[in-house]
């Protein structure tokens, strides 16, 4: 078995130490190709030993596991002080920022700490979240969702943010108005398609994003789809031939067997 | 112990009858091997034993310790070399060295044989792996015909998933296997190798339905609700407003699935799955099932009926492109071979007996042949294109980003195409499918087919639904086959549902009752009124 080489890593390099920090997993997918030389010590000894192998299961699930607690849902907060509260205080304690209407931005700070005053205003609900760089996942959208007069979403590169998730804002149809997505490495043109559901949405912003494939076609598309909205993306012009040396890119998709 | 090998090597011939046992111990004078070469006289030679055993049959003294002569001198120097060899080469530290490589060969005992390679199979598998206690408790053989999965119904599929069925079973099957897709990473994790992408288009499913269908499917949609699946009913006119591309005429009701529904790559789901199965250490067979190796034994019911209960004992795996086959010691057999179950099923004997009873109840999964048609309609209906099912059976979806559709629709039951081969016929486009869409989404008058193929349905003709779980006959022999179409889309909550059969005795997340075999005989028909 040719295994492939990399570096000591105790576990899958996209899931190790590439996902610390605001740049986490877009930086690890551009990385991945690199890692590919050196034969771990740790690598040979799990293909030899089920011990090593479940360490390294162990470990690898563990990342995944801390995701999942930083996503769990706050459900004394939400029956307490109401959804509004909630969604927050769940905000803020992934180190994003909250703004209430009428009030200004509340954010954590440095250490993660913020003020608990917004606790009082039970009724006042979310304006505006930017939640940019912070681990949302799937479990935790349900936080978000329940705040029904949402009107901006600040989603910048999110690493746990995908298709799925996108698949799941259509509750908020009825007040988003702008939308960020720039970024985020997992959300693709599939992803995408099914933000037709949002008809208010009035920016989208989706610059930036690697695992698009066609970018430029892609936004002329998503333009196509949401004839109301501003889209800031990639620009259209970008894969188109600029001389007759470079290759253009195959607009169509391949026939599938 | 050289007494031992010494039986072994003069064959087993000899040995069955026990007589050597007791010839060896009347022979004279001790044995060695040592005493073999340049030994004068038999007696007390190693090749006493045959002839003591002469001597023992006939009991005549005159022969007694003599050899009958059936060694000549000549020979004796030969014989004794060669069989010296063998006995040394099967002795522990002897070079066995078998004429040729076997490696490709399954093993001689697996405790489960899992007869099908498919996504069903794979899955299987995988959730006996995983459900085991303890870790590597159970050794499971995955038998493949087609290493390259040509004709397999899983890497033909459209690849669309949705929770709208009318049978509350199947909607729970589909809300679990997609939340498996989901998760995908987190369940078909293997380390060091880089995660999956099965490249889910969250769009949703529309269903269309005509004056006569929408009380049934506002029912539907009320069961589907009830398990958890976000559907929600549009009227004409909220369609006209969300896709102005259709044309709503002879429509009377939508159901338009907003969350969890759409389609994936499934070539790469059972990609996954085989790496993460092979990683758990499930072992592969690159051949064919031939023949089940049965006993039966019959019993009584308690109202008095004989019945026979059979139990497979050996699968016959013939290898491909060879007369090889290898018997394969199983303790359970799972059937998951799609659109070729029947023929399985065949084999164990299910179905054998006079019509009408329990033991002539075939397993009535055939193969069906489906067509899809891959087209490009440059003024087509734009990224946010559901699955569109209309209410005529016909059904499209988009495909990438070029304005390219995949589409097909199921035929009629006089209109079934001959399975015996995957060939596409390029009229049934024409005259069964392009008229229903083209009346259905204007923009398709014109359009240009790029291309087609076709695959298999293992189509259930009772009541198109799967059957899982064991046979109330052959008592080791479990199904999970005949969806239908659906399968591929059901895959990780039926392998799971049979992992839970097979290592629990029941069903624990998800009762698949209905889904027994018994209900062919019984004639409970488990209908499912959605089917694509």
């Amino acid at each position: 078995m040719a295994a492939p080489r990399a570096p000591l890593h105790l576990v899958m390099p996209v899931w190790n130490r590439g996902t610390r920090g605001i740049r986490g997993l877009s930086r690890a997918v551009a990385l991945e190709g690199s890692q590919k030389k050196g034969r771990s010590l740790l690598q040979f000894l799990a293909d030899r030993f089920y011990d090593v192998q479940a360490l390294r299961e162990y470990l690898l699930q563990k990342q995944v596991l801390k995701v999942h607690q930083k996503n769990r849902p706050f459900t004394y907060i939400k029956e307490r002080f109401g959804p509004h509260a909630a969604g927050a205080y769940f905000i803020l304690k992934q180190g994003g920022a909250v703004k209430f209407q009428g009030k200004e931005w509340i954010r954590s700070d440095a250490h993660g700490h913020f003020s608990l005053d917004f606790l009082k205003f039970q009724a006042v609900p979310v304006e505006a979240v930017d939640a940019s760089g912070c681990a949302i996942n799937y479990q935790g959208l349900d936080s978000l969702l329940a705040l029904k007069e949402l009107q901006s979403l600040w989603l910048q590169r999110c690493p746990h943010v995908d298709d799925w998730c996108l698949g799941r804002l259509h509750p908020l149809a009825n007040s988003l108005q702008e939308l960020s997505l720039a970024g985020c490495p997992r959300i693709s043109e599939r992803g995408l398609a099914s933000l037709h559901h949002l008809r208010n949405l009035r920016r989208l912003d989706i610059s930036d994003l690697p695992a698009v494939s066609n970018p430029g076609l892609t936004r002329i598309l998503v333009e196509e789809m949401l004839p109301s909205c501003q889209v800031l993306g990639a620009d259209w012009a970008q894969g188109l031939p600029s001389g007759p040396e470079e290759q253009s890119q195959d607009r169509a998709s391949p026939i599938p067997a | 112990m050289l007494r031992r090998a010494l039986q072994l090597g003069l064959g087993r011939g000899l040995l069955g009858r026990g007589l050597l046992g007791r010839g060896l111990g009347t022979h004279r004078g001790g044995s060695t091997l040592g005493k073999v070469e340049g030994s004068g006289g038999y007696r007390g030679s190693w090749v006493a034993p045959v002839s003591s055993y002469v001597t023992f049959r006939t009991r005549d003294p005159a022969h007694d310790g003599k050899t009958v002569g059936r060694l000549g001198e000549g020979d004796q120097n030969g014989k004794v070399s060669e069989i010296k060899k063998k006995i040394q080469s099967v002795l522990p530290g002897g070079a066995w060295n078998p004429p040729y490589d076997t490696s490709y060969l399954p093993p001689e005992h697996s405790d489960v044989v899992i007869v099908g390679g498919g996504v069903i199979g794979l899955s299987v598998a995988y959730w006996l792996k995983r459900l085991e206690k303890p870790r590597g408790a159970i050794r499971v053989l995955v038998v493949e015909r087609d290493h390259t999965y040509s004709q397999a119904s899983t890497a033909l599929s459209v690849g669309g998933i949705r929770q709208q069925f009318s049978v509350p079973e199947n909607i729970q099957l589909s809300l679990f296997s997609v939340e498996f897709l989901r998760n995908i990473n987190e369940y078909l994790a293997v380390v060091d190798d880089p995660p999956l992408d099965i490249q889910f288009n969250p769009s949703g499913y529309l269903l269309l339905a005509s004056e006569k269908g929408a009380a049934v499917m506002e029912s539907n949609v009320k069961v589907q609700r009830q398990e958890g699946a976000k559907v929600c009913l549009m009227s004409p006119e909220q369609l006209r407003n969300k896709f102005p591309w259709i044309n709503t005429e002879g429509v009377a009701l939508a159901s338009y699935g907003m969350e969890y529904e759409g389609w994936f790559d499934p070539w790469c789901l059972l990609q996954g799955l085989r790496r993460k199965v092979q990683s758990m250490g499930v072992l592969f067979c690159h051949g064919e099932v031939t023949r089940f190796v049965s006993s039966s034994s019959h019993t009584e019911t308690t109202s008095g009926e004989e019945v026979t209960l059979k139990r497979i004992h050996e699968v016959h795996v013939k290898i491909d492109r060879s007369l090889e086959y290898q018997p394969v010691e199983c303790a359970l057999v799972i059937n998951a071979a799609g659109a070729w179950s029947g023929q399985i099923a065949e084999l164990a004997g299910v179905g054998k007996g006079p019509p009408g009873t329990l033991q002539g109840t075939k397993l009535p999964v055939e193969r069906r042949k489906r067509y899809v048609y891959l087209w490009h309609c440059p003024q087509g209906p734009g990224l946010e294109t559901p699955f569109i099912v209309d209410a005529s059976g016909a059904y499209f979806r988009r495909e990438g980003l070029g304005n390219n559709y995949l589409g097909g629709c199921s035929p009629t039951e006089e209109e079934e195409p001959d399975p015996g081969n995957l060939e596409v016929d390029h009229d049934f486009f024409q005259d069964k499918v392009w008229p229903p869409l083209a009346q259905r989404v204007p923009a398709f008058e014109t359009l240009k087919v790029r291309s087609a193929w076709a695959g298999y349905y293992d189509y259930n003709t009772f009541d198109q639904n799967g059957v899982v779980g064991p046979h109330p006959l052959v008592v080791n022999m479990y199904f999970a086959t005949g969806f239908s179409g659906h399968g591929l889309q059901q895959a990780p909550a039926v392998g799971r549902a049979v992992a839970e059969m097979v290592l629990d005795g029941h069903f624990q997340t998800i009762n698949l009752s209905p889904f027994h075999f018994s209900r062919f005989y019984l004639g409970e028909k488990v209908q499912e009124h959605n089917i694509i």
